[in-house]
């Protein structure tokens, strides 16, 4: 029995979960952020290296718990921001990624969103204590709310399996 | 069915996987390996015995009839239950549906439907939708190797109840419940409860003897046992009344619209004679099979968990273990491209955020269920397979969590 859905990646999902671009973490980041929980399944770490004068991003790795197409929307996102602004890498949006991965299932399209999310929030993290440039919206985006929603949900949860793995506790002492 | 990926171009996914040297199908809780001795009844069946429709009044029809009632009557001797009391439905999945559902829509004064923690989605989704249509729905918790809590069983029995359904083996972590103490339980205190088994993964695989359990209803499923895709069953005890939830028959009997599966039906009964004949060897084997992939990845790999018991009370066939900081989809695809093919409870196999519910009813933790691998050993299997899956595991978990921002030992990287 079973209760799936047919869910096939595109060959380039395949390629890039094999042989991940930009994989790991880069000691001497400018900046870096994490987005996404373990407790959800899927969590990205993307790490900037940004030169201070023109503010473009010279390198950029990643780090990914999460299933293929996490992977490689996370390696294929390190690629499209590759000596862009961080005015323009911030202009990039999910559906870019999906389109360089060849079309992501509607079911992983989360995957495209956590990254922009995790992107964003690393060069939100680059302006802290700096000015604000005219871009930089002051407001959380829908992706980097995403990826605040899924944390929260998961603290949530959490706090839940704890409170009855403590109700169960006490019902075992006599 | 719908597809939800028409874009995607599959042959080209598999060009670019490849067709590894050497492959392992473990994952017979999804589907897989068929008896070839099966797929031959099945073949003999479509080219005579089995074209007609049993329901017919003409030679083809009545040949179709003879091969439906052959295959009957071995089904119904492994089960030790009548011949008559088996409709025969397309899956497990359907079997389900229409015990809960046939049920209920047949009754109409009780209202309370018990089942637990840990069924299969075709018991708790069923029972879900009555919900929504104003019948209560009490689950059952579970410990945290997955056994039914009897004496909260108990406390629920009222003249309001109408059924419980309880797997007597679980899908995901291989319990084996007491089944018998539990249909006595129910049984001793309203006779009137009708009890269901969702027996797809305890048939032909543990002991599963109706005649003695008293259960009402049980449902059974071919490609679990190694038959085909394409049938199943449902034992319906005589006197338990349940109305037909598809329609298109003319039938009154009929509890199940369209015409049966005759060669599916006929290979799952070759199936079901094979587990029979060969019980003994082939559950000796599948345990010592399962009990070698649990040492030999529990002892090699560090954290790593077992889902439900150990020895005679877990299902000879089920393995499944939690692989923490590895996200089990991403291992699957791993372990595909070395040529082991195995399952995995995590929210991006399931395509929702939630992780299997049945891991979570045991308490395991969300981490833990995402991490989670689920195999099972079959008749096919040889040691030198279990092997080379031992061989294949540590550098895969050890790739995909080299992957994770979260390293063994210490926090998050950032």
């Amino acid at each position: 029995m079973s209760s799936r859905i047919p869910l096939a990646y595109n060959p380039k999902v395949l390629e890039l979960f094999r042989n991940p671009k930009n994989l790991g973490k880069m000691e001497d980041a400018d900046a870096e952020a994490l987005a996404g929980s373990i407790a959800c399944g899927d969590m990205i770490a993307f790490y900037l290296k940004i030169d201070e004068k023109t503010l473009t991003i010279s390198a950029a790795t990643f780090e990914s718990y999460g299933c293929a197409a996490n992977i490689a929307a996370s390696s294929v996102l390190t690629e499209l921001i590759k000596g862009k602004s961080l005015e323009e890498a911030w202009q990039i949006s999910w559906k870019q990624i999906s389109e360089a991965l060849g079309g992501l299932p509607a079911v992983k399209f989360h995957c495209g969103i956590l990254a922009v999310g995790a992107l964003r929030r690393a060069i939100r993290t680059y302006f802290t204590g700096k000015e604000r440039p005219d871009w930089l919206p002051e407001q959380l985006t829908p992706d980097e709310k995403h990826a605040v929603e899924e944390e929260k949900l998961i603290e949530i949860l959490t706090k839940r399996a704890e409170r009855i793995e403590g109700q169960e506790e006490r019902k075992d002492t006599p | 069915m719908k597809i939800s990926d028409l874009s995607t171009d599959v042959a080209a996914l598999l060009e670019s996987h490849g067709v590894p040297e050497r492959e392992v199908y473990l994952d017979s809780e999804n589907s897989g390996l068929v008896f070839p001795e099966a797929l031959q009844a099945m073949v003999q069946a479509y080219a005579s015995g089995g074209q007609g429709h049993p329901s017919i009044t003409h030679r083809k029809g009545w040949e179709a009839y003879e091969t439906l009632l052959s295959a009957t009557r071995t089904i119904a001797g492994a089960l030790r239950c009548q011949p008559e009391d088996l409709v025969f439905t397309h899956s497990g999945t359907e079997a389900n549906n229409l015990a809960i559902t046939g049920l209920a829509r047949a009754h109409t004064t009780r209202k309370k439907l018990i089942i637990s923690d840990i069924e299969h989605l075709s018991v708790t989704f069923p029972a879900e939708q009555l919900q929504k249509e104003g019948y209560r729905v009490v689950t059952i918790p579970v410990d945290r190797e997955g056994f039914v809590d009897h004496e909260f069983l108990a406390g629920q029995i009222d003249t309001d109840t109408l059924l419980v359904s309880v797997a007597p083996v679980n899908h995901e972590i291989g319990t084996v419940q007491d089944i018998r103490a539990m249909t006595e339980l129910v049984k001793d205190r309203d006779a009137g409860v009708a009890v269901h088994l969702d027996s797809c993964d305890a048939f032909c695989k543990t002991e599963l003897d109706l005649e003695k359990t008293g259960a009402d209803l049980a449902s059974i499923s071919s490609h679990k046992i190694y038959g085909p895709k394409g049938a199943g069953a449902l034992f319906v005890r005589d006197g338990t009344s349940l109305d037909p939830i598809i329609r298109g028959q003319l039938s009154t009997q009929k509890l199940w619209a369209g015409v049966e599966n005759v060669p599916a039906i006929a290979g799952f009964a070759k199936a079901v004679e094979l587990m029979q004949n060969n019980r003994d060897q082939y559950l000796a084997g599948m345990t010592q099979l399962r009990d070698n992939l649990i040492s030999g990845i529990t002892d090699t790999i560090s954290d790593t968990l077992l889902n439900g018991p150990g020895g005679e009370r877990r299902a000879p066939d089920n393995v499944n273990i939690s692989f923490l900081n590895c996200e089990g989809e991403a291992l699957t695809v791993e372990m595909s491209l070395k040529g082991v093919y195995v399952s995995s409870g995590s929210a991006c196999t399931s395509r929702v955020l939630q992780p299997s519910h049945v891991l979570l009813a045991i308490r395991r933790r969300y981490e833990e269920a995402h991490g989670s691998i689920l195999m099972k050993t079959t008749p096919f299997h040889t040691e030198s397979d279990i092997e080379y899956v031992l061989t294949s595991f540590p550098d895969a978990v050890q790739r995909i969590r080299s992957l994770s921002p979260l390293k063994p030992g210490g926090g998050k990287h950032v």
